[in-house]
């Protein structure tokens, strides 16, 4: 007797013209998810993009940062200072993790990207056990700092949650750090010499093995910072990297492998696409419409929206 | 080739998540239930088993662990009592896994491989109807303690939780009793929450009241600030919430985020007791309403006898909740129903409950087996959460509300089923 329930079930409600605050609003809920999804993203558009290994374990490092958070608030009891502290500390971990996956499974790898693919799924598989084993099947929740909870009163019909604010600069902070990085420093030069001619980097002198660690750090870090961030938003628990790898891949693979650039520009598309249809339509349909619309895109350019052939990185 | 690569990236990945799915499946199809009768049920040894089946991992686990723990207490309490017609219980857990299919396996592996004389357990409606089919089939007893969306009535099943009537509609009483005349409806995006919306929209038509929005969001799901904008946009008087586990973490962040309080815009939640309010955090909740029909606080000597062997099994900063009463409650009722049968076997403990009469002196009161519908008598109460994470009661409906699952006695329900 329940079959018939479906979104066909829904009662029209009244549609009034859609005033400037909710779009301003949904505006920034958008915005707020492409940064989520640039977070998650960031780190596999360098292990991904850059050195093209497909790292199945990236959601469960990000897991591994936000357990960090928890961790550090079990013993640091403020929320402020725990959250700042595990910034650096979740980076650390997850790219310490990462690394060790580099030294002991990945560069044996690197020429067959298909088992690649499937070692670190059973790496991610692993993690995962480990995280329900220590911190138990249940998933946890972290208190946010007071200074996060809040909101800001922009106008009296649009507020923004002063949690997705402390997302989007940490975001920003990170392509910004990132970009950097890899324009500015000698290591920049380096990642960048061994992703576009590794065997020439190679012969010029570069020590390719130790930029290939480096990078994987980096990445692998950026998956912590993101860990933090996500504990703002829901709670943590061992299954929460397997519902974040897709569309992590996802916004990389349209941004364009190996281009930085792209992973920006597509989260933050994807985030708005995603919150406005969201708004006119139900959770379920938007989804839908998201995925067809990167179908249909990747149909097009399949090459994503940036392609490698213009040498540039950032 | 950096297509060719992609492609390949995206079919493994798909294939991953795709096997990912099966990973917690377990292959046991052994044994049948035998032809007439109920399930074999295995009484040979001095023991006789008991089956729990409950999600002990992934996103429910936050609400289902400790509705096993309650099970637990009452098996153990039954136990030093000198047990069920002078049989000690032994309690077989299983991992429900948040995951429909895992249910149904587990529950016949429950049936056939330890021949179990009952089944407690279950939690959301998706996970009993999966399991349904195969209580049905072997014949076998689950007794199902958490509040649902009615309109279900199986031999098989004792349904000890609230049904719509004892839930639900008191909840849309009271709203409509307290002057809030519209309601925005949020919920999981499954069974439970789209058929008790269905009643809820019937409802709030034959009551005058305007239902101005409804959303649903995947089983798990951490992004509500969509939701939670659309809601504050409606302005609505209320928000119904049938919101499933720990989805209701990120929807009450983001409702304080977005400036929405309690007086301004009350939710009813109908899937959070003092376990996830515990869990979810006193901030983001004083002052909330919920729907049930048992609290912490609820009073009687029966409810401080539950929470005292409760705390003093499993710590004194575990909550007790409705489900985990109902739960350990079932336990008990069965027990009655045995004794009256004098037997384990299965269509006689059916056969002595659906003669009726089967009553037990619960924490939240005295509870009758309602024979024609294997559901239960229930006093609905509606509680606003405090501050410091328990429930108040501030309003109940003075005796237990014969269970109705199939809303007969309404006349706005006719076409619901």
């Amino acid at each position: 007797m329940i079959a018939g329930v479906g979104a066909a079930a829904l009662t029209p409600y009244p549609r009034r013209g859609l005033p400037v605050s909710v779009i301003v609003s949904q505006l920034f809920t958008g915005v707020s998810i492409g940064a989520v999804l640039l977070l998650i993203a960031l780190g596999l558009a360098l292990t991904f993009g850059q050195m093209n290994v497909i790292n199945m374990a990236h959601g469960e490092f990000i897991m591994a940062g936000a357990y960090t958070v928890y961790v550090l608030q079990q013993s640091i009891s403020s929320a402020g200072a725990s959250l700042l502290i595990a910034l650096p500390v979740s980076f650390a971990v997850t790219g310490l993790m990462g690394v060790i996956l580099e030294v002991l499974l990945i560069r044996r790898l690197y020429a067959r990207p298909l088992d690649t693919l499937l070692v670190t799924w059973g790496v991610s598989l692993i993690l995962q056990q480990a995280a329900r084993d220590i911190f138990g099947a249940p998933n946890v929740q972290t208190s946010a700092p007071s200074f996060l909870t809040g909101s800001v009163q922009i106008t009296d019909d649009i507020v923004i949650a002063s949690s997705r604010l402390f997302i989007l600069g940490l975001a920003l902070a990170a392509v910004a750090a990132l970009m950097i990085v890899l324009k500015t420093t000698s290591l920049g030069r380096r990642i960048r010499a061994v992703v576009q001619n590794r065997d020439l980097a190679a012969v010029s002198g570069l020590a390719t093995g130790r930029v290939d660690r480096l990078t994987f750090f980096i990445g692998s870090g950026l998956a912590g910072i993101a860990g933090v961030a996500l504990t703002l938003i829901g709670p943590i628990g061992p299954a929460m990297g397997t519902n974040i790898i897709v569309n992590a891949f996802l916004v990389v693979v349209v941004g364009g492998i190996g281009q930085l650039k792209g992973t920006v520009i597509v989260a933050f598309v994807l985030g708005i696409l995603q919150s406005m249809v969201e708004y006119a339509t139900t959770v379920s349909v938007a989804s839908v419409i998201v995925f067809v619309a990167i179908v249909a895109f990747l149909q097009w350019r399949p090459q994503g929206l940036f392609t490698l052939r213009t040498r540039s990185l950032a | 080739m950096f297509k060719n690569r992609v492609a390949t990236a995206l079919v493994a990945l798909s294939a991953v998540t795709a096997l990912t799915a099966c990973g917690a499946k377990t292959a046991d199809t052994a044994g049948s239930a035998p032809a007439g009768g109920g399930a074999a049920v295995d009484t040979s040894g001095p023991t006789v088993k008991v089956g729990l089946l409950n999600s002990l991992s992934g996103t429910m686990a936050i609400s289902e662990v400790t509705v096993r723990d309650a099970i637990q207490l009452a098996v153990e309490e039954i136990n030093t009592a000198g047990g069920v017609l002078g049989k000690q219980l032994t309690a077989v857990s299983e991992d429900g896994a948040s995951d429909w299919p895992t249910f149904a396996e587990k529950a016949q592996k429950l049936i056939s491989q330890d021949k179990v004389a009952a089944v407690f357990g279950c939690w959301t409606s998706s996970s009993r109807k999966a399991v349904k089919p195969v209580f049905e089939k072997n014949k076998a007893l689950l007794f199902y303690p958490v509040q649902y969306e009615g309109l279900e009535q199986s031999p098989y099943i004792f349904y000890t939780g609230a049904t719509t009537n004892q839930q639900i509609v008191p909840a849309l009483d009271y709203l409509k009793s307290t002057g809030k005349t519209s309601v925005y409806l949020v919920g999981s995006d499954y069974v439970f929450p789209r058929t008790a919306n269905k009643i809820i929209k019937a409802y709030a038509a034959a009551n005058g009241m305007k239902v101005l929005g409804e959303d649903y969001a995947p089983l798990g799901s951490t992004e509500f600030s969509t939701i939670v904008n659309k809601v504050k946009a409606s302005g609505a008087s209320a928000v119904f919430n049938t919101l499933n586990g720990d989805s209701n973490v990120a929807f009450f962040k983001e409702y304080k985020s977005a400036g929405l309080t309690a007086e301004s815009m009350p939710v009813v939640s109908v899937s959070i007791a003092e376990e996830e309010v515990k869990s979810i955090g006193t901030q983001y909740l004083a002052g909330q309403l919920t729907a049930w029909n048992y609290y912490q606080t609820t009073e009687g000597a029966a409810n401080e006898r539950f929470v005292k062997a409760y705390k003093a099994k499993y710590g004194a900063d575990k909550p007790t909740s409705d489900p985990m009463e109902a739960a350990y409650t079932s336990v008990y009722l069965w027990k009655a129903m045995a004794e009256k049968a004098g037997s384990f076997d299965i269509e006689k403990v059916k056969a002595a409950a659906n003669a009726g009469g089967i009553t037990y002196e619960a924490p939240e009161g005295l509870v009758t087996v309602d024979g024609a519908t294997q559901h239960v008598f229930k006093t609905a109460r509606i509680g606003k959460i405090g501050s410091d994470g328990l429930i108040e009661e501030v309003w109940n409906s003075g005796e237990p509300v014969k269970p109705d699952p199939y809303l007969k006695s309404y006349s706005w329900a006719t076409g619901l089923s």
